[in-house]
């Protein structure tokens, strides 16, 4: 096999997944679509018409909302102001602005089950690690700018990591399992977070709503295009740039290596010399630090200010977002892109044609579920289903399903 | 019933791992079928009991062809399997796991009959002499009844055709036989036996016939009243094999592990290792015999550092190991090949070069400071999948999906590559064939002769007798005996590990 064909083997399964999905979506428009449903009796031809229509219709509209329009961008090829530039790339900019929370968090989920813990709490870690940089930001008020941002962004990272260790602690030195303690913590961490707000040192002095004050009107991670309604910043390049990082971590250094170890097979680390617990707590150390990360781009750079809503569910999503990139960074920042896309991209189907933006959401459920199921996919599409047969013929005790992959339950 | 196969074939992605296999045993027979690891043995069988679909060939019962998709068809037409690894609920009682999917049910709403099903095991048991008690919980149950438990389940399933696939691997001696004698019950009751193992001893003593596989083919059925072990070992390799280890004498030197009155505890806190003495000297092979479950395990992980010594002492090289990691136990020079090859001493989802440098991965050259040196651990696994005749399809391949034989080379491989002095071996070449048993020994020998202690633990008495310069026989937590090699019998150790000093 090519080099190239290697790479994109890992791919397959979930690009199989993304497109059946889509076509079950379609299946979902086509029996919601009432007024071409009611014509079937009548004018069935002019029914499946109008229901095809619909649903071209439909998915062009979202792609059109997620990566931008052609007569806009020739518009602004032929004519480059400022303005039509950004009605061109706007679209594709906003896909990238949802995605990059979505990296981090991904990441994080990610480089935990890689080492075998089962960090839910990414969620907690992310508003945690938003809270933290609103909190050192607004502490630092009238410093220099690029200081404030350094400072705010440490502190995210280092809440986030905190709250990711506690429960690798909790778990290395006394068996409590990751998975219920980082989901308690969620909720703890919610608490923090709505406490803090409610201090006068961080709440915005208008209303008394659990707001912070704002943070863009003095701090703010430079954007990347200077243009009008451009939101994208430096944020979505550093998520880029940990993606790599994680990827060099996990595989190139040695520490990596004891994690995945750890991961794969405790036993074995353990006898090679490794320290479970160690590995325990670092895994948790560092996933909790990128969810952080995320957490203090977001409210560094997204949205003007700290509130309890910051995360729209990214820790959750990304457990499955690292389930759909088989836990490979590279295919976190592929996974990420997409389901930003559909967040974007959805906004506009739902104004062009009206069907609700829940069709995304059931897209994404479909893709994770066909993700999980490679065997369902590889039926449906007819493909040879998994040889049965071991590769050695008396031994077909397979190793232990790798708990880092698709085990996430 | 008669149970014939013919021309069964299956291939697998790069194996043909039955080739044209015809076999066939008569109402009441005892068919031996013998093989190495590979041979084709586990395919067979797996075809037999519905697991695998065949690509070629037939399978008939009493003359007339039968195709199984699942195995419950194969169930149903009387075919009962005994697995090597047991498939019982631990905490369910002797009664349910026998009737564990074929309840007896009575009532409007299928309300368990426990008292039918207690019945039959009862029944079940006393005729063919099972001894077992219905109401015991299968985890109160040792091995040895465990497996009849296995048995009756077959039998309260009415199988007239009883598969037991390596079914001596988890026994003591005694057990054994009390194994042999059920089976001879069974078959003189009508019960035909298929009877699946590696060893060469049993087939002899037990079986009708013998259908000897070798690489996926029939390579003879013979009379065992009209062969010998040396013709059988023949048929199974495929050339003449050495059954002794070629090695010169020992030349023993300084002491390099000492155990003073060693003491360890097992998972359940009970005392498992007692009041163990034992020296070994650089350039010496001390083997460790007995039957699995006496203390050995706890003893060999006390030294390597995975368990906490309760009282005594460990010395390496005079000074004390006891209480030291694991890890800086192995840079001191301690080699380990673990007991469970895939649980403890290899990681399956990762490749052949990680394996090799799983424990050294931290030292020069395979990395400086914290990065990874890839062309470093790369020229070290390719050299040593040379080195050591590891064959894989690359050094990149998941070592999970090597054969045993070569999973076992790459931890021997990844162990000796680095300075030895003491080599803790635990069941090194179980389950291995004859080809990779004799690759390791010769490696360990040499490791001897180099100078390097050797502790071999292992349950197989020819092996023992054939590596060890020294034998020490482990029983009850207790080093109950220590032989010189020279003077070593196969019944006097045998004796010592039964228990009869």
């Amino acid at each position: 096999m090519s080099r190239v064909g290697r790479a994109l083997k890992p791919a397959f399964v979930p690009l199989l997944a993304i497109i059946t999905a889509f076509i079950v979506g379609s299946i979902f428009i086509l029996v919601t679509d009432f007024e071409n449903l009611s014509k079937l009796g009548t004018d069935p031809v002019g029914a499946i018409g109008g229901a095809l229509n619909t649903i071209v219709s439909a998915y062009s509209a979202m792609l059109l909302g997620a990566l931008g329009d052609p007569a806009r961008i020739s518009a602004a090829l032929a004519n480059p102001t400022p303005r039509a530039v950004a009605a061109a790339i706007r679209p594709i900019t906003e896909t990238l602005v949802a995605a990059s929370p979505l990296i981090f968090t991904g990441l994080a989920v990610a480089i935990s089950f890689r080492s075998g813990v089962f960090n839910i709490g990414v969620e907690g870690q992310f508003v945690l690690g938003a809270f933290g940089a609103t909190a050192a930001a607004i502490a630092l008020k009238g410093e220099p700018m690029w200081l404030i941002i350094l400072v705010a962004t440490i502190s995210g990272v280092l809440t986030g990591a905190l709250w990711g260790f506690i429960p690798g602690f909790l778990k290395a030195r006394t068996g409590a399992h990751e998975v219920i303690t980082t989901i308690m913590l969620n909720y703890v961490a919610a608490q923090v977070v709505l406490f803090g707000l409610r201090s006068d040192f961080l709440r915005l002095e208008t209303g008394d709503q659990p707001i912070s004050k704002v943070l863009s009107d003095f701090v703010r991670i430079p954007l990347i295009f200077n243009l009008p309604a451009i939101r994208l910043h430096w944020g979505f390049v550093l998520a880029l740039v940990m993606a790599v990082i994680v990827s060099w971590f996990l595989f190139k250094t040695t520490k990596g290596f004891e994690l995945r170890a750890s991961g794969f097979n405790t036993t074995a680390a353990k006898y090679a010399g490794m320290s479970a617990g160690g590995s325990i707590m670092l895994a948790m150390a560092l996933s909790g630090g990128l969810a952080g990360m995320g957490g203090a781009m977001e409210v560094l750079g997204t949205v003007p200010q700290m509130s309890n809503d910051i995360s729209s569910g990214y820790g959750f999503n990304a457990i499955a977002l690292a389930l759909l990139a088989g836990n490979r960074p590279l295919g976190i920042v592929a996974a990420a892109l997409l389901f930003g896309a559909l967040r974007t991209g959805g906004g506009l189907m739902q104004v062009k044609t009206g069907i609700p933006l829940d069709l995304l959401f059931f897209i994404q459920a479909l893709v994770i579920m066909f993700v999980a199921a490679p065997g369902l996919i590889r039926a449906m599409w007819f493909l040879d289903r998994r040889r049965k047969g071991p590769d050695e013929p008396d031994a077909p005790a397979a190793p232990q399903a790798p708990a880092a992959e698709g085990s996430a339950a | 019933m008669r149970l014939e196969l013919k021309d069964i074939t299956k291939q697998f992605p790069g194996v043909l791992a039955n080739d044209r296999i015809s076999i066939a045993a008569d109402r009441g027979e005892v068919l031996g079928l013998l093989g190495e690891n590979g041979a084709g043995k586990s395919t067979l069988m797996n075809i037999l009991s519905g697991l695998y679909r065949p690509d070629a060939g037939e399978i008939l019962i009493d003359g007339s062809p039968r195709a199984f998709t699942d195995p419950r068809q194969a169930i149903e037409a009387g075919i009962g399997m005994v697995h090597q690894h047991f498939q019982l609920v631990p905490v369910f009682d002797v009664v349910e796991a026998v009737a564990l999917g074929a309840e007896s049910v009575s009532g409007l709403f299928g309300t368990l009959d426990r008292s039918t099903a207690r019945t039959r095991v009862v029944e079940l048991s006393e005729r063919y002499n099972l001894n077992v008690n219905p109401d015991a919980r299968i985890e109160d149950l040792p091995v040895g009844v465990r497996q009849r438990v296995e048995i009756l389940k077959a039998l309260y399933r009415q199988s007239d055709i009883l598969v037991l696939d390596e079914p001596s691997a988890v026994l003591t001696p005694f057990e054994t036989e009390e194994l042999f004698g059920i089976i001879r019950g069974l078959a003189k009751a009508g019960t035909t036996v298929i009877f699946i193992t590696h060893k060469l001893n049993e087939v002899l003593e037990v079986a009708d016939r013998i259908t000897v596989l070798r690489r996926g083919r029939v390579a003879g059925t013979v009379d065992p009243k009209a062969t010998t072990r040396e013709e059988l070992a023949n048929l199974m390799v495929g050339r003449d094999v050495e059954l002794r280890v070629t090695k010169g004498p020992a030349h023993p030197g300084e002491i390099v592990l000492q155990l003073r009155n060693l003491h360890v505890r097992d998972d359940r806190g009970h005392m498992a290792v007692r009041d163990v003495n034992l020296e070994i000297r650089a350039g010496e092979i001390v083997a460790l015999a007995g039957v699995q479950g006496n203390g050995q395990t706890e003893l060999v992980e006390a030294i390597v550092g995975l368990r906490t010594v309760d009282s005594g002492e460990i010395n390496l090289d005079a000074h004390s190991i006891k209480a030291v990691s694991p890890r800086h136990i192995s840079d001191e020079g301690v080699a380990h090949i673990p007991e469970d090859r895939m649980r403890d001493g290899l990681i399956g989802y990762m490749t052949v070069a990680e394996n090799f440098i799983l424990d050294s991965y931290h030292r020069e050259p395979y990395s400086r400071g914290m990065r990874l040196d890839g062309k470093a651990i790369a020229a070290a696994a390719e050299q040593a999948v040379k080195d050591y005749d590891i064959r894989t399809p690359s050094i990149e391949t998941y070592a999970g999906s090597l054969s045993g034989g070569n999973q076992q080379k790459v931890i021997v491989a990844r162990e000796f590559s680095r300075p030895v002095k003491l080599v803790v071996a635990s069941q090194p070449t179980r389950g291995l064939d004859v080809g990779s048993i004799e690759y390791i020994h010769r490696r360990i020998v040499e490791q001897r002769d180099q100078g390097a202690a050797i502790l071999i633990v292992s349950t197989e008495l020819e092996e023992v007798l054939a590596v060890g310069d020294r034998i020490a026989v482990m029983q009850g937590g207790e080093v109950v005996g220590i032989v010189e090699g020279a003077d070593a019998t196969f019944e006097k150790v045998g004796m010592l590990m039964g228990g009869v000093h």
